[in-house]
Order: C-alpha cells, then sequence, then structure tokens
C-alpha cells in the first residue's frame, strides 16, 4: 500500500505548489526541453510526479462511487463543500450523513456556485460543489460561467440519471456535460465507477493549475452506487494538459531590458498575480524600479493602495491618473491581466505610445485584443523571480512627479450635497471602520464600482467580486464562502439593492450556520447602473430599472437575523460601526441617493483618456492631443 | 488566407464538440474539419482547415492548444506538406457518354468503382483544386450525388519540434504525468507485479 498515497498526495502537492523535485527517470520524456530552456530551471522547475509505480491500486475494491468520492475529497484536503441534494446524488448525500467533510447546505444551487467560488478566492483552495441532476446541475450554470471567466478553481460534483437511461429525457436529467461545456476548463461524464478515481484526480489538477477554473464531473446514479471490484488505475491521464511556469528566459531578460530602458513604465497588475501570490513581487518590482501600478478590477489588493507608486484601479471607472499614465506610458507591463475590454476601452486607442510586456501563464491572452511586444507566458510570481534580478534601480523623477500632479489633480471624488447620504460616503464610512482590513464581496453595478475606488486595497484575495461575467447577485452567497472560508475574519458584502435581492434567499443559509457575515446594502432603488447608462446615452428613459423594494431589514429579522435600516445620513458611521460591532450576521439596509453617478466614467467606444470625469473637472488640455481620439 | 490545422485529440467523447464549440464560441469558421483513427487507439487525429488571417490564425492555434483534450496541435503555414481529399461521385450516363466519363476520370487518375445503367461511379484523390476541376469538367453529365470527406494533410519529411506547437514562447510542463500517451492498460509485466489482493 506505499504507492496508494502517492497519487492523491501527489496531486495535493500539485495543488498547493509545494512541489518535491522531482528524482524519478521516467519523467524527462514528457518535457525534453524543460529543463534546457530555461536558464533559471532550478527555480521551481520542480514536476510533480504522480502514479505508481505499478499503475494499478487495490485501495478502492468494495468501495462504492460515493464512497470513493468522499474518501478522495478528504484526501484532497477538502474541508468543506456546499450543496443541495435531490434524487440523483443522494448516494453521495448519504455518505455526507457521517463524514468530516463541513458540508454547507444552500437554498439555491447557484448560491451553492457562488459560494464555493468566494471559498476560492479567499484561500486559493477548490470549491468544492455538490448538487442534483438537471434542475441542480443547470441551476450551477452562472456560477460556472462566472469562475471561469475569473479563473477560479472549482469544482462541481453532479448527480445525473442512470447510465443506461441516459438520453431517454429520464425524469432530472439534462446534457450537463453538453451543457457546462463552454463555461468549464473540462467537464466528465462519469461512465463507470472504475473511472472515478482518476477523473477526480484529474479534476483537482485541471481545476487548480497553470490558468485555474471549474471542473464539471457528473456522477450518474449507477457510478456512486456500484462498488470497485478489482485493482484499478487512479493516475491521472492528461496528455493534451499543459502549464507554464518560468517564462522563457529570453523573453524575461527582453522584458527586463525593455522595462530598464523605459522613461513612463506602468505595472498594471491583475487577478493573475493574485492567483499566483505574485503580490511581494510585484511591489519589489515596483520599488526597485520605481514603476507606478495599477490594478484591475480583480487585480485589488494585489499592490498596496496607500504605497505611493499605487495608482488604483484602472478601466472605464477606474481613477484618472490611472488611466492617463497608462496612456501615456512608453512601457506597459501586464502582469496576469488579459487586456479586458473594461480596461483598454477602445483598443485602437490603448495605449499608443508604449511597448507592452505581458506576462501571462495563458498562451491564448497574448496578443489576443493588445499586440503584445514581449510577451513571458508562465507564473506570474515565478517570472517576476527571474525577472528582478535583472531589473535596474531608476529614479523615474519625472515621471513620477508627472503622476503625482494627475493624482493631486484627479482623485476620486463626490460632492455631498443631498439630503440622503450619498453611496461614496457610505463605502468611505465601511473603509474608515476597517482600514480595508476585511474580505469584502460585492454585487455588480455601480456599488461595486464605488466599493473599488472607495476602499483603500491593501490585502491580497480581499476583494472578491465578479469581473469577468459581472454576475448580480454574487455578492451574498460568495460572502459566506469567504466566510466559511475564514470563519474568524470579517466578511462584508457591499451590495446593490437589485443584485442583493436576486440571491437573498441565502439569508436563511446564513441564519442556519450563523455565519457573521455583514451585508451593507446601497439602497437607491434602482438598478444604479443601468440607470446611469439610461440617464447617460437613452435620454433619462428609465425603463425598467426601478425597484420597488422590500424592506430589507424587516426581511432580514424574519430570518433570525439583525436587520438595521439606516435613513438619515448622520447616521451613518455610527450604523456602520454598529454592524461591525455586531458579533453575528447583520444586513443593513443604507437609503442611498439615487441620481448619482459612477465617475469617471470612460464611455463605450472611447480610448481611456476620454473619461467623463464628472465634478472632478476637465482633463488636461494636451491628452487629446497626445492620444489622438476616434471622433 | 486559408490554413490548414491538425490536432492530436484524446479518443472520447466530447473532444469534437470542445474543437467545434470552441470555434463557434470565438468566432472563427471552420471550412472543413476531418476526424480520423491513427496508429493510437487513444488518440484521433482532426485536420482543420480554416479562413483566417495570421493573427487568428495564431489564436486559433493557442485555443487549440488550450482544450485540455487536445494532445497536440501543428499549423503548416511555414512547412512543406501534402494535402489530400477523396471524392466520390456519382453521375448520369448514357450509353455515349460513359465512355467519356471513364477516359476523363482517367484524366484525372480516378478510378471507376461502380457502373450501372443510369449511373457511373467515380473516386477521386488529390488536392482540392484538382477534386474541383473535375467537379466543373463532369458537371454537364450530370451529378446524381457528390460525397467528399475534407482535406487530410501531413507534413513532409520529419522536421524538428514537429508535433509541439512550433512556436511557443516556452516549454510546456507537464503537472502531471506517468505514463506516454497511448498506455493506459497496463501491461502484463505490471499486472503480474501487482501484489494480488
Amino acid at each position: 500500500m506505499s504507492s496508494t498515497s502517492l497519487s492523491g498526495g501527489a496531486a495535493r502537492a500539485a495543488a498547493s505548489k509545494t512541489t518535491k523535485p522531482n528524482k524519478t527517470d521516467k519523467m524527462p520524456e514528457a518535457s525534453p526541453s524543460a529543463a534546457g530552456v530555461h536558464s533559471g530551471a532550478e527555480v521551481g522547475n520542480e514536476l510533480p510526479v504522480l502514479g505508481h509505480p505499478t499503475g494499478l491500486t487495490d485501495r478502492y475494491i468494495g468501495k462504492t462511487g460515493a464512497q470513493i468520492l468522499l474518501q478522495m475529497l478528504l484526501e484532497h484536503n477538502v474541508t468543506d463543500a456546499f450543496g443541495y441534494p435531490g434524487g440523483a446524488i443522494l448516494p453521495t448525500f448519504d455518505q455526507l450523513y457521517d463524514t468530516k467533510l463541513n458540508f454547507v447546505l444552500v437554498r439555491h444551487e447557484q448560491g451553492a456556485g457562488h459560494m464555493a467560488d468566494g471559498y476560492a478566492r479567499a484561500t486559493g483552495k477548490p470549491g468544492i460543489v455538490i448538487v442534483t441532476s438537471g434542475p441542480g446541475a443547470t441551476n450551477t450554470v452562472t456560477p460556472l460561467a462566472t469562475a471561469y471567466m475569473d479563473s477560479i478553481p472549482m469544482i462541481v460534483f453532479s448527480g445525473q440519471v442512470r447510465t443506461y437511461v441516459i438520453g431517454n429525457d429520464a425524469f432530472q436529467e439534462a446534457d450537463v456535460t453538453g451543457i457546462t461545456r463552454p463555461v468549464t476548463k473540462r467537464n466528465y461524464l462519469v461512465k463507470n465507477v472504475k473511472d472515478l478515481p482518476r477523473i477526480i484526480n484529474e479534476a483537482f489538477i485541471i481545476a487548480t493549475t497553470g490558468r485555474p477554473g471549474p471542473v464539471l464531473v457528473d456522477l450518474p446514479v449507477d457510478v456512486t452506487t456500484n462498488k470497485v471490484e478489482s485493482a484499478i488505475d487512479d493516475t491521472p491521464w492528461l496528455p493534451g494538459y499543459k502549464t507554464y511556469r518560468l517564462g522563457h528566459s529570453r523573453m524575461v531578460k527582453a522584458a527586463a531590458e525593455m522595462i530598464n530602458a523605459s522613461q513612463r513604465p506602468v505595472l498594471y497588475v491583475g487577478g493573475g498575480a493574485i492567483i499566483s501570490g505574485a503580490w511581494k513581487i510585484v511591489r519589489e518590482l515596483a520599488e526597485k524600479g520605481n514603476i507606478p501600478c495599477t490594478t484591475t478590477l480583480l487585480g485589488l489588493g494585489a499592490f498596496d493602495e496607500n504605497h505611493p507608486l499605487s495608482l488604483h484601479m484602472l478601466g472605464m471607472h477606474g481613477a484618472a491618473y490611472a488611466n492617463y499614465a497608462v496612456q501615456d506610458a512608453d512601457c506597459l507591463i501586464a502582469i496576469g491581466a488579459r487586456f479586458d475590454d473594461r480596461v483598454t476601452g477602445n483598443l485602437k486607442l490603448f495605449a499608443p505610445k508604449a511597448k507592452i510586456v505581458h506576462v501571462d501563464i495563458d498562451p491564448t491572452s497574448i496578443s489576443k485584443s493588445v499586440k503584445v511586444d514581449v510577451p513571458v507566458v508562465g507564473d506570474a510570481r515565478l517570472c517576476l523571480t527571474g525577472m528582478i534580478e535583472l531589473i535596474e534601480h531608476r529614479p523615474r523623477q519625472q515621471w513620477l512627479e508627472q503622476i503625482a500632479q494627475w493624482k493631486a489633480k484627479y482623485p476620486f471624488a463626490y460632492r455631498d450635497d443631498s439630503p440622503v447620504a450619498k453611496p461614496q460616503a457610505i463605502i468611505e464610512a465601511i473603509n474608515k471602520a476597517t482600514a480595508g482590513n476585511a474580505f469584502f464581496t460585492t454585487g455588480v453595478g455601480q456599488h461595486q464600482m464605488w466599493a473599488a475606488q472607495f476602499i483603500r486595497w491593501s490585502i491580497p484575495r480581499s476583494m472578491i467580486t465578479s469581473g469577468g461575467l459581472g454576475t448580480m447577485g454574487y455578492g451574498l452567497p460568495a460572502a459566506i464562502g469567504a466566510q466559511v472560508a475564514r470563519p474568524k475574519d470579517l466578511v462584508i458584502d457591499i451590495d446593490g439593492d437589485a443584485s442583493f435581492i436576486m440571491t437573498a434567499m441565502e439569508l436563511a443559509t446564513i441564519r442556519q450556520y450563523q455565519l457573521p457575515v455583514k451585508v451593507a446594502i446601497l439602497n437607491n432603488n434602482f438598478q444604479g447602473m443601468v440607470r446611469q447608462w439610461q440617464k447617460m446615452f437613452y435620454g433619462s428613459r428609465f425603463s425598467n430599472t426601478e425597484m420597488i423594494n422590500p424592506d430589507f431589514a424587516a426581511m432580514a429579522e424574519s430570518f433570525g437575523i439583525r436587520g438595521i435600516r439606516c435613513e438619515k445620513k448622520e447616521d451613518v458611521q455610527k450604523v456602520v460601526d454598529e454592524m461591525i460591532r455586531h458579533p453575528g450576521p447583520c444586513v443593513v439596509d443604507f437609503l442611498c441617493e439615487t441620481d448619482e453617478n459612477v465617475y469617471p466614467m470612460v464611455p463605450s467606444g472611447k480610448g481611456i483618456h476620454e473619461m467623463e470625469l464628472g465634478i472632478v473637472g476637465s482633463a488636461p488640455p494636451n491628452m487629446a492631443r497626445d492620444m489622438g481620439t476616434l471622433a | 488566407m486559408r490554413h490548414i490545422l491538425t490536432a492530436l485529440v484524446m479518443n472520447e467523447p466530447g473532444v469534437l464538440s470542445h474543437v467545434a464549440n470552441m470555434f463557434s464560441a470565438r468566432g472563427f469558421n471552420i471550412d472543413s474539419l476531418v476526424v480520423g483513427r491513427t496508429e493510437d487507439p487513444n488518440l484521433s487525429r482532426m485536420t482543420i482547415v480554416v479562413i483566417a488571417d495570421e493573427r487568428t490564425l495564431d489564436q486559433v492555434r493557442k485555443q487549440l492548444a488550450k482544450i485540455v483534450t487536445v494532445v497536440k496541435v501543428r499549423d503548416y503555414k511555414d512547412s512543406p506538406y501534402v494535402s489530400r481529399d477523396l471524392m466520390l461521385v456519382k453521375l448520369g450516363v448514357t450509353p455515349r457518354t460513359r465512355s467519356e466519363i471513364i477516359e476523363l476520370a482517367d484524366l484525372f487518375r480516378g478510378r471507376v468503382v461502380d457502373v450501372g445503367h443510369q449511373a457511373i461511379m467515380v473516386e477521386l484523390s488529390g488536392e482540392e483544386d484538382k477534386l474541383d476541376a473535375f467537379v466543373e469538367l463532369v458537371r454537364p453529365y450530370g451529378i446524381r450525388e457528390l460525397a467528399r470527406t475534407g482535406v487530410i494533410a501531413m507534413a513532409r519529411g520529419v522536421q524538428p519540434g514537429s508535433g509541439d506547437e512550433p512556436a511557443m514562447e516556452n516549454a510546456p510542463e507537464t503537472p502531471r504525468m506517468v505514463k506516454p500517451a497511448g498506455k493506459r492498460q497496463p501491461t502484463q509485466a505490471e499486472l503480474e507485479a501487482t501484489p494480488p489482493g
């Protein structure tokens, strides 16, 4: 049996990136050039070795598929899972009855998916979901798509009808692998219990390595009830799966030279820096080269925003100074970011003066939308570790002075001129009370952008938000997932009224497990962001965006959760403090100004220097001239 | 531009759907796609013809390689290759035209594989252009039915790095492994080495 623990152990090692050096002779065939190409081959170039010397193991004999699933989840260091039972997954739920695994029963499978996603974002561990067939599985499609867009490790185990009735339109049958194929990194329909251990091992590797992503494993009833009867091979077989770790040494060198030669470099840091744990090295890089650093929405927390080199968030609703810096830069260093359209605005006008270095683990991200001059394909942390040696100190006095001027002139701002509280003021109060020292989740819309702008992000993984897919209703379940992952930490869902009510039934989950999640609803009785677009681009015709909401505080109370309604602007700080001090869960309904827009805003089709600045004023006169415009 | 790519893929249900899905989801156009067995029962080979500019081709190649069930991708942009298309065409005949058609088939190195009173079936393989030319030539005789396989292609000679994506920026690593492709089943020796029980 000595060989039997190797597979699970090695898969775990792959997941946690603490792999042991490869000492067997079996490997080199797989990656003949791996050692030769990289000059820094000794750094992080160890490959995990999976499998058994013999290929076969008898450890699963006599166990049902459901038993194997639970056993293997524990072996893969899973401690928590989220889900909802149903007919086709009952054999697995029966095993959950007396397992060590902490299982969180949700109210809707979409909630389970977002919880697992929030759990994964708060920890880096894969989020686990267990749901039934048909509607149970289809309800996880939105969370899968959310996780896929934002590269979040997550594994959904869905029940399925018995293998011999698949295709017969059986009760609660759906072609789940067919439906989820475009929104998963990989999905499986397990047809024989003998394949299950191998598939589970593969699922963990695929979900957690390379560019992480969601995996779905569809489990027919007879697979979870049948027993393994003979020795089987649980070794992952992934001949087509490649990941990249160290960048090509020539590219790393070229990148460093380009950075050293630049006068006006900008670091543009995305979620990849958080996934790879690159925040320390990003800071070292910025400080060593005196390079100002802006982050994407998903990169918030990867660079301390209190640092003088921080440019805060860039993009459509990013800081004016971040956008100006990118547009004026002569070298843009993208790290784990993918030039999303919400970042670049009009591609033809994006970073017109810059040579572009792109560090990314996914080769398909390179030159997908923006032509890259120096691609470095690999893990952000490992690539930068190799690069930083070659970075030379530069004062870059003039550039930093220019940026300091922009920062002084175009800060995030709002005018506190309404009888009810301004939403920005509420977020500032939360920022003041927490000093950014909490895990924040959000829904999608104006409140999300204001949270990004007015919280001073300094802690990696502290911003948990749906970026790529923009999934309204994400905030509450994601907060539950984060709280399950970090039971001792403060978790605050900054939500909008429309986003919140999309998944508000999960308040019952909060109540059931007494999770001390705080929910701050910025309630303007509108779908604020859609309203903003209608106001700016559709002649203030507010078509179907006004919300007649319930009394959220009373609603929370009916779930057995402390509910507070904050109507007066002068009470905001007091109520925020009270919410945070409250030991249990707490929902606060902050009434706030309806007619408020998020600024800056880059209108669609414009370059990111062509922002509407709102009350901040007008752009520097030379901007449009220097950057060009399509208008 | 028309480009030919080949992809070695895992031989299991869903792979074709992965590939087809990727093309439709990303808005790439497939001109033809052929799937067939290879010498290894665990692997199939797809030959895909796409119409794309260089940059799109680069994305297609990388997106294909990213699919977990796709093992290797190769494009033939910068290398000499042989491509073939196979066609069966059934033509209407009269006693008068039969010999003309047989003569044309001979000129194109085609073979007559079925002859009837009213129809004749010709098998023809070659580059797509050649097949197109033949079709135009025999169209006046009346095409009853026509089937083409689509293009398959293979690089000439043995080229350095063939098989691996040629233009990758760095060497891919494989965080798994164990066995070379095509050895899912343990060997007899392995089976014997396993302690019973």
